[in-house]
């Protein structure tokens, strides 16, 4: 069940960010550069995703579990340190570098593999190293992860 | 005019459906950078793995059925500028633990601050790296 709903999800993920427009570089850094010939659409998908998610999450908020699950993910954290701000900024020099996020990344995946390679294996690579880096630098095995 | 908007914003709609429909279901956040490090490193990879299925799917049945082209742009980009941009997304993803889908859409709709620190910083410097290559003598 769970499979299935995770596929069917990330499906439906999928072509949002196809209708969206998501997955294409140029509409993404025509987005980003305000001082240029600045192309504002793609505030309409953050702004259409979160007025429809808002409701969804607030239902959930009401509810004491899932519909198919034992509980929700309630992220606790709520600091703003010094690896949210630094990892934020250096995300976002990497998506202003190429107009890709990670999700826009493994769509196109399956449309242009080899050129989207080239993007997603360094960002495994450094989804790794990060995530070890962490791991050693928290000395336990074990770090709290919450967004 | 009219698609140059409506296409975004109902694709957002879809995006927002599937990430509030996730966490109604299954109590998950539909962030991707999460997921793909559950998929990668674990501890629980199923559902993540299925979900990642299903965005590669989606590209698939985009690319063999549907016209348009979805991903306008990356055939020009240098493959050392795809790398680098990949690695900087692949680190700051983790070590900022979210990205545009779990801090973006998932935190802003849960009203966290955090989130939306997270979000206005990658914004900034997002924009400011476009400045840069574009308007910065570059």
């Amino acid at each position: 069940m769970r499979l299935a709903i995770g596929f069917v999800t990330g499906l439906l993920f999928g072509f949002g960010l196809l209708l969206a427009g998501m997955t294409s570089p140029d509409k993404v850094r025509a987005f980003l550069d305000i001082a240029g010939a600045w192309d504002p659409s793609l505030a309409f998908v953050m702004g259409g995703a979160v007025m429809t998610a808002m409701p969804l999450f607030a239902l959930a908020r009401r509810r004491a579990k899932p519909v198919a699950g034992a509980l929700f993910d309630r992220p606790s954290t709520t600091m703003i340190d010094r690896k949210l701000v630094i990892g934020s900024l250096t995300f976002g020099i990497g998506w202003g570098l190429a107009g890709i996020c990670p999700g826009p990344a493994l769509v196109a995946l399956a449309i242009v593999p080899s050129q989207t390679l080239a993007f997603v294996i360094p960002m495994i690579a450094g989804l790794m190293v990060s995530a070890a880096w962490r791991r050693s630098a928290s000395g336990s095995g074990v770090e709290a992860l919450q967004h | 005019m009219l698609t140059l908007y409506i296409a975004p914003l109902l694709g957002g709609i879809v995006i927002g459906l599937t990430s509030g429909g996730l966490y109604l279901l299954m109590g998950e956040i539909a962030g991707i950078t999460g997921i793909a490090r559950s998929a990668i490193i674990g501890p629980s990879r199923g559902w993540q793995m299925a979900f990642i299925a299903g965005l590669l799917a989606s590209g698939g049945i985009a690319a063999l059925m549907l016209g348009g082209d979805f991903t306008a742009g990356i055939e020009g980009i240098p493959l050392p500028v795809l790398a680098l941009a990949g690695l900087l997304v692949g680190l700051g993803t983790d070590l900022g633990n979210g990205c545009t889908s779990g801090h973006g859409v998932c935190g802003l709709s849960r009203l966290s601050l955090r989130s939306l620190a997270a979000v206005g910083l990658f914004m900034v410097s997002a924009g400011l790296t476009v400045f840069l290559l574009r308007h910065g003598g570059f």
